[in-house]
């Protein structure tokens, strides 16, 4: 492989000269990454600072006795050993519900257990080290009674009346219920031709971070102020919490975020034990670190996508889908997690299946239920894989048994190109789509008829290949209407401070934040472009709630559409400001000037007539030269939130080419397309990274990952030698293309990319091995994740 | 620290290195708490993620299951080193070219590794590039274009020798 610069774009209405919109501009902040001198939350030290492990739970339901803690406080280097009702004193406890999601209950939870511990894994006592080592040494020292209680393990029996409640003042383990029926489902079901009916199980998993999450708190008693070192997606967010349940103002706290190692939706909710280590410094008067092993990481980063989906289509000969029908049910742990709650991902499988076809008729049910396992709660494309799976997974086994091509079954049922905006049978409202262009692309990327040729040539020797697809749509952009509505102080606006600087360079402070997925290149971009200077001029300042303009961080895809679009109108709102100041020192009108490449030039000849260096010097240190009346403002700060669509719906769709060694049940993956539609593209390097990256979490979701847990709620493969994870030497090469849709609700018309690839690599992953399968007359699988045995046993071998 | 400590000599990154160490302590822990180099990172602590990778006497291990005490006389080198040396040079540029690293905390483990093939010279297939690499977990990229940037830094070098 080569790689070369890229050239710029054909133009579009965005290009102004020196356009940097379309163009894959390296990251500025790459190399102090690649030199090893970033700086995360793990390498962050302060002067007095302690380290804090936690005493978990190794029960999965307990009533806690006595804490002994008298040996472990005599521990070389231990500072505290702290309780559950101890730290009540300085933090109180939170309720993960949202007004918007009606009947969802859930319990208070608190930084460390009091009373009872409700999963293996949670935290009932921490003890402040000097060292870690000497923390965990302590550990080792403290002596908890446990009375264990029985362990609601299974979700299909957590409603049962025999089955204990978790928590009593509830009344029952249900936390979310949602009911959809939409047109005539069951006359829809009696006129297809052919029904599929079958259950998809889908394995609990985890993000497993490359940089567990880490935190350090340093409460400063003298300015009564909290300073957390955060590996956060949402710094805003998190001051709002850390706040609110220390009872001090906002204003008390600032959250700093540098580098993440790394994010996945697993950062951007509340975990007791990071809670805890601010509550502790408070307590303390130390700055406190915690930094999660990978052990811990496992038992209480979030867990996601444990569902159970019983599912149905019906479909005529012809291919028409009549109907689609649901029975979701997912065990969410014991508490739904705050603030964003652990009814959004069932609520989303409700919303999304049959997502991308014209049928009007589809039913619904959630159900969402407590269980003494880890929690769970949003990660990466939040639901999408599911519904994705479910949808694509009925629509490939319908057209096998209606004899149609997977493609064919598709461009018979896919909203068409020119029928926008429309909406879907579950109510998803859609500005412009492109499913059918997004299909014949891919048809022609693939070189779709060459490799049925080349399957079925290669099917006659014995060798069994698949090729799976999966159409999919996906939430970008949100709103309020993911959130804000149901009563959460989580922004879905986001602001950019843009400023010109004594020497004319450009600082930007922007809300949205960065851990890896581009977003500070990204914001540059927009600015230098709508500015008009050259890239390296601009800097970007992220993740710093003291410096940063009010807004949500990154997660849902929202960094490039909703905080790029704020930074693209902020430089513009600059570029006005600076135009009125040239304006009067050149005695020219401002609307005839313009800024290209850092100089002031007459906007019809291109002429150069004043550097922002001079202009610079000149409104900052001789304003007593500027005509009477004129006041220099080189500083520009704009917000934007979508206002017209709740969400930018973005589309794709993808494909697996894959080879099934029917002897070992072992899935080698071949090849991996996938084509789809942000709108705008930014930066094209950018887009296609998200999708692969994306698609590879998405392949760990269908062949290995899976968090095991016993009857106990023991979770038994809490370590990275026991739970798999994609490594490079099992992965494809992944080939991207890519549609143009951009949406009209902002200037730049971008949406989100950094899930559609988590979204749809599970279902055509899953649709190809049983494509590979087929002629084998093995059952098709639907048990996530496609393991070498569950093949073998479909095969009939074992 | 106390009599599970001992005295280390060692060589980092060129510089010469007296420390007392607690025995327990692994290689990891001591660059980054004792030396203060934390471009090596930790991120299983039980060798399967790779974050940790870093140079002992040429070779490449897991500074997560190292301990510090043996590497007493040892020659250690980490990506600081790596980085200050422009050994590697080529392929960080190729990685920030290539947008191979996204969150970046598997990066200076993952160059390293990739570093380790690459000097034995030739072009490395992408698929024996994807065996090299297969011990070093990155979460962001898919890999795709790790191999991208490994591949063409192996091309670059191989067409700059005679």
């Amino acid at each position: 492989m080569k790689i070369t610069d890229d050239s710029p774009p054909v133009l579009t209405a965005l290009d102004r000269p020196n356009s940097y919109i379309g163009r894959s501009v390296p990251r500025p902040n790459l190399a102090r990454l690649t030199q090893g001198r970033g700086l995360y939350v793990s390498d962050v030290t302060l002067p007095r600072m302690a380290h804090v492990a936690f005493v978990r739970s190794p029960h999965a339901h307990a009533r806690i006795g006595g804490i002994a803690a008298d040996a472990a406080k005599k521990s070389p280097g231990v500072i505290a050993v702290v309780t559950g009702a101890e730290l009540a004193e300085v933090m109180t406890p939170w309720i993960g519900v949202l007004t918007h999601l009606k009947g969802l209950k859930s319990a208070a939870q608190s930084p460390i257990a009091v009373e009872v511990a409700c999963w293996q894994g949670e935290a009932v006592a921490a003890v402040v080290a000097r060292t870690r080592a000497e923390a965990e040494d302590a550990c080792e020292l403290v002596e908890v009674s446990y009375e264990p209680l029985p362990a609601v393990t299974d979700p299909e029996t957590a409603l049962a009346a025999k089955t204990p409640v978790i928590h009593a003042s509830l009344g029952d383990n249900l936390c979310f219920e949602r009911k959809l029926d939409v047109g005539a489902v069951d006359k829809a079901f009696a006129e297809a031709d052919a029904v599929v009916e079958t259950t998809f199980l889908f394995g609990r998993h985890t993000g497993v971070t490359t940089e567990p999450r880490a935190v350090v708190a340093d409460w400063n008693a003298g300015e009564q102020r909290m300073t957390v070192y955060h590996g956060t997606q949402a710094p805003h967010m998190m001051q709002n919490l850390f706040a609110k349940h220390l009872g001090v103002a906002e204003q008390q706290v600032r959250v700093l975020t540098k580098d993440v190692g790394g994010s996945f939706g697993i950062k951007v909710h509340t975990y007791a034990d990071e809670m805890a280590t601010v509550a502790l410094s408070k307590l303390l008067k130390h700055p406190v670190k915690f930094v999660a092993d990978r052990i811990e990481s496992f038992v209480t980063d979030i867990h996601a996508r444990d569902h159970r989906v019983k599912a149905k289509i019906g479909v005529k000969s012809d291919g028409t889908i009549t109907a689609f029908e649901i029975d979701d049910l997912t065990g969410i742990g014991p508490y739904s997690v705050y603030p964003r709650t652990s009814g959004i991902e069932a609520n989303q499988v409700v919303n999304l299946v049959g997502g991308p076809y014209t049928c009007p008729n589809y039913r619904a049910q959630a159900r969402v239920v407590f269980t003494n396992k880890n929690v769970m709660c949003q990660y990466r494309a939040v639901g999408h894989p599911l519904a994705v799976a479910v949808t694509e997974g009925l629509v490939e086994q319908a057209a096998a048994k209606i004899g149609m091509d997977p493609l064919e079954i598709r461009r018979r049922n896919l909203f068409p190109d020119d029928g926008y905006p429309c909406a879907s049978a579950a109510g998803l409202k859609f500005e412009k789509l492109s499913h059918h262009e997004s299909l014949a692309h891919l048809d022609a990327l693939m070189n779709y008829a060459g490799l049925r040729a080349e399957q079925s040539r290669l099917r006659s020797q014995g060798i069994y290949r698949g090729i799976g697809f999966a159409s999919f749509i996906e939430v970008t952009n949100p709103s309020a209407a993911f959130y804000g509505v149901g009563g959460a102080r989580i922004s879905s606006q986001d602001g950019a401070t843009v400023k010109l600087d004594a020497q004319g360079n450009i600082s930007v402070a922007t809300g949205v934040t960065e851990q890896g997925q581009g977003a500070e290149s990204v914001i540059a971009q927009c600015v230098a472009t709508a500015f008009g200077v050259s890239i390296d001029k601009v800097r970007v300042v992220t993740g710093d709630t003291d410096n940063t303009p009010y807004g949500g961080g990154t997660w849902a895809s929202r960094a490039a559409g909703i905080g790029g679009e704020a930074a693209w109108q902020a430089g513009k709102a600059l570029r006005g400001n600076v135009l009125a100041v040239a304006g009067a020192m050149l005695q020219a009108k401002p609307e005839a000037l313009d800024i290209r490449n850092g100089i002031v030039v007459d906007s019809g000849s291109g002429t150069e007539r004043l550097s922002l260096e001079e202009l610079a010097r000149v409104a900052y240190f001789r304003p007593d030269t500027l005509p009477a009346g004129i006041q220099a403002e080189l500083v520009a700060t704009r917000h934007y939130v979508p206002r017209a669509w709740p969400f930018a719906f973005t589309n794709g769709i993808q494909a697996s080419y894959l080879e099934v060694d029917t002897d070992t049940g072992f899935v080698k993956l071949l090849k991996h397309w996938c084509v789809e539609d942000c709108g705008t593209i930014i930066n094209p390097q950018l887009v296609d990274e998200q999708i692969r990256g994306g698609v590879v979490q998405g392949i760990g979701a269908a062949l290995f990952e899976e968090c095991l847990y016993d009857e106990r709620g023991q979770m038994l493969n809490g370590n990275m030698a026991d739970y798999l994870v994609p490594m490079a030497a099992e992965m494809p090469d992944i080939e991207c293309g890519h549609v143009v849709s951009p949406t009209a609700d902002s200037e730049l018309g971008a949406k989100g990319a950094g899930e559609a690839g988590t979204a749809g690599a599970p279902a055509c992953v899953m649709n190809a091995i049983n494509d590979a399968l087929r002629p084998l007359h093995a059952q098709p699988l639907t048990d996530m994740p496609f393991t070498p045995d569950k093949i073998l046993r479909a095969l009939g071998k074992v | 620290m106390s009599e599970h400590a001992l005295d280390i000599s060692l060589t980092v990154n060129g510089e010469r290195v007296h420390e007392r160490v607690e025995a327990r302590k692994t290689l990891v822990d001591f660059l980054r708490e004792d030396l203060a180099l934390t471009g090596s990172h930790v991120g299983c602590e039980h060798g399967v993620c790779g974050a940790c990778t870093v140079r002992v006497n040429g070779e490449i291990v897991r500074g997560c299951l190292m301990l510090a005490v043996q590497c007493d006389g040892a020659t250690v080198e980490t990506i600081e080193g790596l980085s200050d040396s422009g050994e590697i040079a080529d392929l960080q540029a190729a990685f920030e070219q290539r947008n191979a690293l996204q969150c970046g905390y598997c990066t200076p483990g993952m160059i390293a590794a990739a570093q380790d093939l690459l000097k034995r010279g030739g072009v490395p297939s992408r698929d024996e590039i994807r065996e090299h690499l297969s011990g070093n977990y990155c979460r962001c990229t898919g890999y795709h274009a790790i191999v991208d940037a490994v591949e063409a830094v192996a091309q670059a070098r191989a067409g700059a020798k005679p």
